[in-house]
């Protein structure tokens, strides 16, 4: 079939499912290389067992529930947030939605299989379903990000459905498999609507559900009795943590993948300096969280709480911790509250930051606590062996890997949401502003502009 | 139904640490290679926690005490298990079920007293251990968490052989390896809810403390503070 007749003023959406360049064969081939050697790695592991780790005793939980913790919150990125924009009927959402909730699924398969690369007896794990204990918040776990994945999932397939239909009438490559994921979609008025209801239920179902996720995951740690997790506000903590890195991850991402597929017609600097303010308010509020939870801790100056509090300000993981602040803090509030630093490369630099200070903070988290029993037993030293350090790469890479794969199958920015808001938003935004003006002269203003 | 419990005097505890290495001789606790113990992974189902040092070398006294797993009446190693590996007897002993255990290390995380071990590798033990092997306890195969029973092999055992004489358990029947063996008589064992049993006796001492009372845990392992001059 000739592509040519369907070319349309969107067609650099299409683009990267079509053409592609030498480069991004060496990438993949270079990522994949990474994820290999990250298998074998764990093949080794799965052999001869988790002392392969620098797991000991007492820090029994290190880099795997590290990346655990650290993935599940970057998938906040997306339901979260393509959620509330669209909720918000924020218009500057349409090119980003996408990337988002891409984010979240691939980044909840790698986060989600953590756990499991974790256990020391992984051909066990049915015992999970077998004979769960339902007291367990790792069952409890288990339960919130199958069903984070199963939502989340349905919530990227659904508002896809219409680009697949763009792309089974176009015809070409892996057409059969367009016509079977578009499930007859024409178009027409009666399938649209079904369509913007669908996602319209889906998008207020998912932010309980994103939102109880981390909520979940924090409980882990808050359900224990170790000094440093027993808090109640573990559960906000992460959550905020959480949206925070997936704003932080977003924003990387949608940077990548404008430079490399030229979408800076689609992606304007407007949008990164929108998800610049987002990504300030959020580290604002980390900071609060943060200070609240060390400045009760201290105040409280309970022994054993107070030994891995200065294992953190003044210890081992000082430095750790310190740059931690610099990353999630002091960077972002420097870069995002001037606005001769807000640039795209302020922004970029920000993003990497509060990624890296991310992962820090779940660190911070959990091997300090652990390290510092409550009995006066030494404090536990935690090195990552190779192993550790090879599976952390593979997942990164096979987040980027997955990424690019999904940019040759699916368009990364909706073409349908972007058709839609060029052809009706002004219309609908001129209505929404009369509604909030007062009468009279504003309305004529609007109309005439 | 008994309630098993153990009291541990530390007047009389010298720390000769007798009771460590007969542990790991009945239980059959792995012993790890020298590179692994440094990096913290030595298994021990009962320990000597050093509080203090007083002296100059060569004239040091460590202040310590053993500790075993506490066998609380509310664990929260159980609480947190996600597939029941870890649970609580009727006669009050914690145990565990190793083919059960999905070695996710949870129960090792929330235990306040660091009581629990996880077999990181696989036992492999030098062909000369063979001899030493107890046959009544199973091998803890790679990837599973463990902890001290109270040597609960030792009880069924001596229920066995109370019945094949038709007669009740006596105290003296079931003694874990570690109050067996101590030479200065300093742990006690029994059943707590008997009143004229020896560690009920004991216990009735204005010395007897617990590890950690206020967290609520209830352990079954008491000590007798040691009387300083």
């Amino acid at each position: 079939m000739d592509n040519h007749q369907y070319l349309d003023e969107d067609e650099i959406l299409f683009r990267p499912i079509y053409k592609t360049g030498k480069g991004f064969y060496a990438l993949a081939c270079a990522l994949a290389a990474i994820v290999l050697f990250g298998l074998i790695m764990y093949i080794r592991q799965f052999v001869f067992g988790l002392g392969e780790t620098g797991m000991n005793e007492p820090v029994s939980w290190g880099f795997y529930i590290i990346s655990f913790v650290f993935f599940i919150g970057i998938s906040h990125a997306g339901t979260l947030i393509s959620a509330i924009l669209r909720l918000s009927k924020a218009e500057w959402r349409r090119p980003i939605t996408r990337m988002a909730e891409v984010i979240t699924g691939i980044v909840l398969i790698i986060g989600g299989l953590h756990p499991i690369i974790d256990l020391g007896r992984p051909d066990r794990i049915l015992h999970l379903v077998e004979r769960g204990r339902l007291q367990s918040p790792l069952l409890w776990d288990f339960t919130s990000v199958s069903a984070y994945f199963t939502a989340s999932s349905i919530y990227l397939y659904i508002p896809l459905i219409p680009d697949i239909a763009l792309l089974r009438d176009r015809g070409g490559r892996f057409h059969k498999l367009y016509k079977i994921l578009a499930w007859g979609y024409d178009g027409s008025e009666k399938q649209k609507h079904a369509l913007e209801r669908a996602i319209n239920i889906l998008m207020v179902m998912v932010i309980p559900i994103a939102v109880s996720v981390h909520t979940i995951i924090s409980w882990i740690f808050g359900m224990t009795l170790q000094p440093g997790w027993h808090s109640t506000i573990f559960g906000p903590y992460f959550v905020v943590g959480a949206i925070y890195s997936g704003i932080a991850a977003l924003i990387i991402v949608m940077i990548a993948f404008r430079k490399a597929y030229h979408l800076e017609n689609y992606l304007k600097e407007i949008h990164f300096k929108y998800l610049g303010t987002l990504l300030m308010v959020m580290s604002l509020l980390w900071f609060y969280f943060t200070f609240a939870e060390y400045l009760t801790t201290f105040y409280g100056h309970e022994p054993p709480e107070m030994r891995v509090f200065d294992y953190k300000f003044v210890g081992s993981y000082a430095p750790w911790f310190w740059l931690m602040v610099v990353c999630n803090f002091i960077i972002p509030v420097v870069f995002l509250s001037n606005k001769k630093l807000k640039t795209m490369g302020g922004i970029l630099t920000t993003s990497i930051a509060v990624v890296i200070g991310m992962w820090l903070e779940r660190l911070i988290i959990i091997v300090p606590s652990l390290a510092n029993p409550r009995l006066p037993y030494p404090t536990g030293i935690y090195v990552p062996s190779l192993t550790e350090i090879s599976l952390l790469a593979a997942a990164i890479a096979a987040f980027i890997l997955g990424f690019m794969g999904f940019s040759k199958l699916f368009p990364l920015i909706s073409v349908w949401e972007i058709k839609e808001g060029r052809k009706e938003s002004v219309k609908e935004v001129t209505e929404r502003l009369n509604e909030y003006l007062p009468t009279s002269k504003h309305v004529k203003v609007i109309e005439e502009a | 139904m008994p309630r098993y419990g153990m009291v541990i005097d530390l007047n009389k505890c010298n720390n000769c640490e007798a009771c460590v290495t007969a542990c790991k001789l009945e239980n059959n606790v792995q012993i790890v290679s020298k590179e692994n113990a440094e990096m913290g992974r030595a298994m021990f189902w009962i320990k000597m926690l050093i509080k203090n040092y007083s002296g100059n070398y060569p004239d040091i006294r460590s202040e310590s005490l053993p500790v075993s797993c506490m066998q609380c009446d509310e664990p929260s190693c159980i609480k947190v298990c996600p597939v029941r590996a870890t649970y609580k007897r009727d006669d009050g002993i914690v145990a565990q079920i190793y083919p059960q255990c999905i070695g996710c290390r949870y129960c090792m995380a929330n235990c306040p007293y660091t009581a629990k071990v996880f077999n990181w590798f696989k036992d492999e033990q030098p062909v000369e251990n063979e001899k030493t092997y107890n046959p009544d306890v199973s091998v803890r195969p790679k990837g599973v968490v463990e902890k001290c029973t109270f040597c609960i092999h030792r009880l069924q055992k001596a229920k066995e052989q109370a019945k094949a004489e038709h007669r009740k358990i006596r105290e003296e029947d079931y003694q874990p390896a570690c109050a067996e063996v101590c030479p200065s008589h300093a742990i006690y064992f029994g059943d707590l809810d008997d009143p004229s049993s020896k560690v009920s006796k004991v216990m009735r001492d204005y010395r007897k403390f617990t590890l950690q009372e206020e967290l609520g845990t209830k352990p079954k392992v008491y000590y007798l503070s040691a009387m300083t001059e």
